[in-house]
C-alpha cells in the first residue's frame, strides 16, 4: 500500500522534489560529451605545442570556436552532477555537506564561465 | 523524536568487506577518473585562458604545461578521459538493460582497461608525431 497521495504519484518527483532530472541530465550530458570529448582531444593534440598566435588561430575559428563552447557547458555540467553525487555519498554532516555542494556550484560555474569567456575573447576581441 | 535516545544502528558493509573483483574496481576507477576530470578540466579552461590573454602568459602556461610534471599530468589527465568516456560507454550500454551477462561483464571490464590504455598510447604518439 502506498502512502503517496495521488497527486504525488502522477507527479512522480519523489522527497528530493526533482524526480529523475539528476539522472537524466547526467546521461543527457555523457551521450553528448561523447563526440565532444573525441573533438576535445582532437584539439589538445593539434595545439600541444602551439605558439600563442597558432593557438587564438586555431580557437578563433567560428566553427572550433562553437564547438569548444558546446564543449565547456556539456562537461563543467556533467561535472558538476558528478560531483555532487560524490560529496552526497561520502559527506555526511549536513553543514559539510552544503558547503561543499555549494563550492562544487561554484568551481564548476568558475571553469564554464571562465572558458566561455576565452573562447569569446579569442573569437571577437583579438 | 526530541529526547529519544538514539541507538547506534548498524550500517551497511561498505568496500572493506568484500573481496576485490575487476569489475568493482572498475566502478571505484571511474569515480576517481571523473573526479580527476574534475580539476583536469580547470587546467584546460586556463590553458584557454592564458591563450585568451597575452603572449607572455600563454608561454608560462605552455611551459609549465610542456614541463616533465605538466607532461605527466597531461598523460595522467588523458588516460582519465579515455577510461571515463569508455566506462561511460557502458554505462550508457547497461541503461539499456543490456550487458549484465557475467561473462559479458568481465569481456566490457578488460575491454575498457585495455582500450582506455590503448587508446592513450595512441593519442600520445600521434601528439608526439605532429609536433
Amino acid at each position: 500500500m502506498s502512502m503517496r497521495t495521488p497527486l504525488s504519484k502522477v507527479r512522480g518527483l519523489g522527497s528530493a522534489k526533482s524526480g529523475t532530472e539528476h539522472f537524466w541530465h547526467q546521461r543527457l550530458t555523457a551521450i553528448a560529451n561523447v563526440p565532444l570529448v573525441i573533438f576535445l582531444v582532437f584539439f589538445c593534440v593539434a595545439n600541444v605545442g602551439s605558439s600563442q598566435a597558432e593557438m587564438t588561430a586555431a580557437a578563433g575559428n567560428p566553427l572550433v570556436a562553437l564547438m569548444l563552447v558546446f564543449t565547456i557547458i556539456s562537461i563543467t555540467w556533467h561535472m558538476r552532477l558528478g560531483m555532487q553525487v560524490i560529496i552526497e555519498d561520502y559527506v555526511h554532516g549536513e553543514g559539510m555537506k552544503l558547503a561543499l555542494l555549494l563550492a562544487n556550484t561554484f568551481f564548476c560555474g568558475m571553469v564554464a564561465l571562465t572558458g566561455l569567456f576565452a573562447v569569446l575573447k579569442i573569437s571577437f576581441g583579438g | 523524536m526530541a529526547g529519544t535516545p538514539m541507538k547506534e544502528r548498524p550500517l551497511s558493509p561498505h568496500l572493506q568487506v568484500y573481496k576485490p573483483m575487476l569489475t568493482m574496481m572498475m566502478s571505484i576507477v571511474h569515480r576517481i577518473t571523473g573526479a580527476g576530470l574534475y580539476f583536469g578540466m580547470a587546467l584546460f579552461v586556463w590553458w584557454l585562458f592564458a591563450a585568451a590573454h597575452s603572449a607572455s602568459y600563454f608561454d608560462f602556461v605552455q611551459g609549465f604545461i610542456g614541463s616533465w610534471f605538466g607532461r605527466l599530468v597531461l598523460l595522467g589527465f588523458t588516460w582519465a578521459l579515455v577510461h571515463h568516456a569508455l566506462g561511460g560507454l557502458r554505462h550508457l550500454v547497461w541503461d539499456t538493460g543490456r550487458g549484465f551477462d557475467l561473462k559479458l561483464i568481465e569481456v566490457l571490464a578488460k575491454a575498457n582497461l585495455i582500450g582506455s590504455l590503448a587508446l592513450t598510447l595512441v593519442i600520445w604518439i600521434v601528439a608526439y608525431a605532429v609536433r
